[in-house]
């Protein structure tokens, strides 16, 4: 997936909120979305379309009613490339200065 | 108690249809990225088995094959091992595959879940994990350690 559209999409407050607003309670509308979303309807279905896009929520038809659902995937992707490798650094970095402080280096 | 919870996973995978159908339903291949083999005939009707790869092998779900078309659609039923004499305990997997240009769609549709039940809460760990290991393997030809925890900090350090 493409990164970039990820953090693009996770870079705005709202849609933070709409992803918050998933995580509570998944498979949600527009305009059940929008009860908690302090702005017009068609911001809010802009902010949902820049979601879609980079695959963090994804729209299913039941009936007529068109439903939200968080799609964690590209988030893990995320974690995995951005951030559990720099735990791994992050933690190397606390050994050696662990072992430099305690005059483990001869 | 109504079991009306549904979850819906999408992965974009560089990938063919037929490959990505392959790693769902072939145990030396889901062991790669899953860490269990799904072992099953993949006859509708049919049982499958989700094993724990490990020496144990332990059997830790099971269920039943509703559809299997590949290389675009396979339905199955999902409980607990443990609970699979509980007709209640089941929830139902829909794996769906639509090539995209030079990709495919995977979108895994897992419903019929009750929410309150630790399966639930489960496989919303899971599928994540199991679907970045999938495209992973796919895409480099590795999969990523699903069982992975946090790592703890050294003790004494600021998390």
């Amino acid at each position: 997936m493409d990164a970039d559209r990820v953090f693009k999409a996770l870079s705005d407050p709202t849609r933070r909120r709409v992803l918050d607003l998933l995580c509570e309670r998944n498979g949600q509308t527009l305009g059940e979305l929008c009860e908690h979303l302090d702005m017009a309807r068609q911001s809010a279905t802009q902010h949902i379309g820049i979601l879609e896009t980079a695959n963090l929520v994804t729209a299913v038809w039941r009936g007529r009613e068109k439903l939200h659902f968080i799609n964690p995937v590209p988030l893990h992707e995320v974690y995995e490339r951005w951030v559990r490798k720099f735990e791994h650094h992050r933690l190397a970095l606390l050994h050696d200065l662990k072992t430099e402080l305690e005059g483990g280096n001869k | 108690m109504s079991k009306d919870m549904r979850f819906v996973y999408v992965t974009y995978i560089r990938s063919t249809p037929e490959k990505v159908f392959e790693a769902l339903t072939t145990p030396e291949i889901t062991r790669r990225y899953w860490g269990h083999e799904n072992v099953s005939d993949w006859t509708p009707g049919a049982t499958w088995e989700h094993v724990r790869a490990n020496e144990q092998r332990s059997v830790e779900l099971v269920g039943k094959v509703v559809e299997h078309s590949p290389p675009s659609r396979l339905v199955i039923t999902w409980a607990n091992a443990s609970q699979a004499a509980d007709p209640a305990s089941y929830s139902r997997v829909i794996f769906d595959i639509v090539e995209y240009e030079s990709m495919v769609r995977l979108t895994v549709i897992h419903d019929e879940l009750d929410p309150g039940s630790g399966m639930a809460k489960g496989i919303q760990q899971g599928w994540p994990a199991v679907l970045s290991s999938l495209k992973s393997l796919l895409e480099t030809g590795e999969g990523i350690d699903v069982f992975a925890k946090p790592i703890a900090a050294p003790h004494g350090s600021r998390a």
